[in-house]
């Protein structure tokens, strides 16, 4: 069996942005059900937020095929 | 799809980084890719669309007068006018041609003959990147001074003065290195792993098929997946399209606004 660990750590790194992109799209949910009205307000926050923690993820995808 | 095929080894060879290096149908012409002409393409079919769209305007909108206005609204209301505030005219044609571009070149990864998401190769989001990049830091020291506007970024007010021992190198790291290449390296790396992502379940249900029969039973699944990953990789690709424009949107208003 070939291949590069590396890849096995790029699974462990995409851990924490994953967890990260939960709770940001838990939380937006959570804000318009309670409010339906904030919706327009919340979503490119939520969107920002979601592309930032998945910026982490990426960067390790990225290491994982120029390491 | 210019893929070397699996069929000629022993084993499945999986689908790499290589995948994406395509030679050039000029021998000798390094410019004449298959990237650098859906670029051109994407050029062309986005003035078509919206050169018709908008030649017949008519107070009661034709369907394609309505489908161009939509787009036209959705970048001009949703993102522009709600993001940047009462001075977004101007840069509503920044972030419209930013938008289409980006989106039919995405979309390229999923429409048959094509199949290749021109953003895939890292250069063309490096250079819309630098162009937003620029753009963003002119407008900042052109509203505010050059002075001004460093002394924002590196000095924000309210702060108490040891904090900026820490803030001030990650602020400038934030704006003038974590920025652009997050930037770019968000819809390449989308765009990279999408595609790598189709290549793995159709290439391997090809090479499942030509497998034993107990292999050809299983092959469906993995083209049946793939379909489903192809609707799912249109919404990543709509999404980026989306994403990088709304960050472009924030990060000028970021240089407007005379508070960071």
């Amino acid at each position: 069996m070939e291949g590069t660990l590396n890849l096995v750590g790029y699974g462990l790194s995409a851990i924490g942005p994953a967890i990260a992109t939960g709770m940001i799209f838990a939380a937006y949910i959570n804000g318009v059900a309670r409010q339906p009205e904030a919706r327009s307000v919340l979503q490119p926050i939520a969107f920002l937020g979601f592309a930032l923690a998945e910026a982490l993820a990426l960067f390790g995808l990225v290491l994982a095929f120029v390491l | 799809m210019l893929i070397q095929l699996a069929a000629t080894g022993e084993g499945f060879n999986p689908p790499s980084a290589e995948d994406f290096d395509l030679p050039p149908f000029i021998d000798g012409v390094e410019f004449a890719t298959k990237p650098i002409l859906l670029a051109f393409l994407s050029v062309i079919l986005i003035s078509v669309f919206f050169i018709a769209a908008s030649r017949k305007a008519a107070v009661v909108p034709s369907k394609l007068q309505f489908a161009g206005e939509g787009v036209y609204n959705f970048v001009r209301e949703g993102l522009a006018r709600d993001i940047i505030g009462h001075e977004f005219l101007k840069f509503v044609p920044y972030l419209f041609t930013l938008f289409t571009f980006i989106l039919v070149n995405n979309v390229f990864g999923i429409v048959p003959m094509l199949q290749f998401p021109t953003m895939s190769r890292v250069s063309f989001p490096y250079v819309l990147a630098a162009i937003t990049f620029f753009i963003f830091h002119y407008i900042g020291i052109k509203k505010q001074g050059i002075v001004k506007y460093m002394r924002d970024i590196m000095f924000m007010p309210g702060v108490p003065k040891p904090v900026y021992i820490l803030l001030t190198p990650i602020e400038i790291a934030t704006y003038f290195i974590v920025r652009p290449l997050t930037l770019s390296l968000r819809l390449f790396a989308n765009m990279f792993a999408g595609h790598l992502l189709l290549m793995v379940f159709f290439l391997g249900g090809e090479h499942l098929l030509a497998g034993v029969i107990g292999l050809k039973l299983v092959s469906p699944f993995a083209f049946i997946i793939g379909i489903a990953l192809t609707f799912f990789e249109f919404m990543v690709q709509v999404l980026q399209a989306y994403i990088f424009t709304l960050l472009t949107a924030l990060y000028i208003a970021g240089a407007l606004a005379d508070e960071h």
